[in-house]
């Protein structure tokens, strides 16, 4: 008996869950056309100053006049509101797409923090046992929706603020038309070194364009020369480097550079 | 996922979508040449899997709601983090019979406005006048709206 396989079969399918898949990445590859360059922020490495560093970079891109957005993508840490001084507000539905908040200087913002009830973890409904198996699935969805469902509108750049690791930059790829280019932010230590190197290696590898480091929190207790050796090895320049207690002047010379 | 009746070599065709509300669900399958029905029946974690990728079983028949899948699945969301307060035709649409308004009321807020434009939306497009819990239940079903 011979048995026809999955490819062989070609009527057409009311299911049509590859046609669902495609109609999300249409409607993020949409959603995103307007935009005309997506960064992500990443670093392999927690506790780095990602979310701050987006943050600075965000408002000061905003100051000079650039039109900036900050997709918080740190699903189970969410920072961004705080950091960007977004207003309180409730979300806002507009033609079936979600209204970004748009923080005094004029970054648009979209993160799980304004849909999670104060102090409580992301929690999703489903079967408590096994949950690895399909949470980072969820959390990918959400990411497509963040992408697909609000209304970033033309932005020169849209800044998405990673969580530590690189499964999230994957996910990112995977969903846009193109690779996003990559801003690695690391602190001087040579193990933030090592993690970001396996971070910008994985970007690389996804065909993204490394923009250059930012080496945060120098001149503090964190001793070593990360952001040159990672700048030596990859060929990218040193965009910045932060102190513990930034100005105003240091993002907006960071915001020249990017 | 697609499924073949070996005897007739044809790919059969999605019949119908019942989600009994204990995280299961039932999808049947017929066999256009001889009518051989068979039913895909998935477990929990195996609904849970197929939904978090976002897609329905027997495909959708409703636009995507923003955030459709966040404000479905997340349990610990705002009731106040969506501003629903605009409804597309309102005043022209169905009406919600008492019980109907009662069930929806037991709705988390996080996900009530989405789930009661997708009633809405449901009602309309069939020319239902009154939307009830009998309405509800078959929107649900036909919907692939596991847990609203």
């Amino acid at each position: 008996m011979r048995i026809r396989t999955y490819h062989d079969l070609t009527e057409p399918d009311r299911s049509g869950l590859v046609e669902q898949i495609g109609a999300q990445r249409r409607r993020v590859a949409e959603r995103l056309a307007p935009v005309r360059r997506v960064v992500a922020v990443m670093s392999g490495k927690g506790g780095v100053g990602k979310s701050y560093v987006t943050a600075g970079l965000a408002r000061a891109l905003a100051r000079s006049g650039r039109a900036t957005g900050v997709l918080d993508a740190d699903f189970n840490g969410p920072t961004a509101p705080h950091l960007l001084r977004l207003p309180v507000a409730s979300c806002t539905l507009h033609d079936d797409v979600i209204e970004p908040v748009v923080s005094p200087e004029g970054v648009r913002c979209f993160s799980m923090a304004l849909l999670l009830e104060d102090g409580r973890p992301l929690a999703f409904r489903g079967p408590e046992t096994e949950g690895h198996v399909w949470r980072e699935t969820l959390e990918a969805a959400a990411l497509r929706e963040f992408l697909a469902d609000v209304a970033w509108g033309a932005l020169d750049q849209l800044l998405v603020d990673l969580p530590p690791g690189v499964q999230r930059f994957q996910e990112l790829t995977e969903l846009m038309p193109a690779p996003p280019a990559a801003l690695a932010v690391t602190i001087p230590t040579p193990e933030s070194r090592d993690a970001v190197r396996r971070a910008l290696r994985a970007a690389i590898e996804r065909n993204a364009t490394p923009l250059g480091v930012v080496e945060n929190m120098v001149g503090g207790p964190f001793a070593g020369s990360a952001a040159d050796e990672l700048s030596a090895e990859f060929g990218v320049p040193v965009l910045a480097r932060i102190p513990w207690h930034p100005t105003p002047d240091t993002w907006d010379l960071l915001a020249t550079r990017i | 996922m697609k499924f073949l009746c070996v005897e007739c070599d044809r790919q059969m065709q999605f019949e119908e979508r019942r989600l009994p509300g204990d995280g299961t669900l039932a999808a049947a399958f017929r066999c256009p040449t001889c009518g051989r029905v068979v039913a895909l029946l998935t477990n929990p974690m195996e609904t849970q899997l197929v939904a978090s990728l976002g897609v329905k079983i027997g495909g959708s028949t409703i636009a995507p709601q923003p955030l459709e899948t966040v404000r479905g699945m997340v349990t610990t969301g705002r009731d106040d983090a969506f501003d629903d307060g605009r409804e597309r035709g309102a005043g022209s649409g169905p009406i919600w019979s008492v019980e109907a308004q009662e069930r929806l009321a037991r709705v988390p807020g996080f996900v009530r406005g989405m789930v009661k434009r997708i009633y809405l939306d449901y009602a309309k497009d069939r020319g239902l006048a009154e939307i009830t819990p009998a309405v509800m239940d078959t929107a649900r079903s036909e919907l692939g709206l596991e847990g609203m």
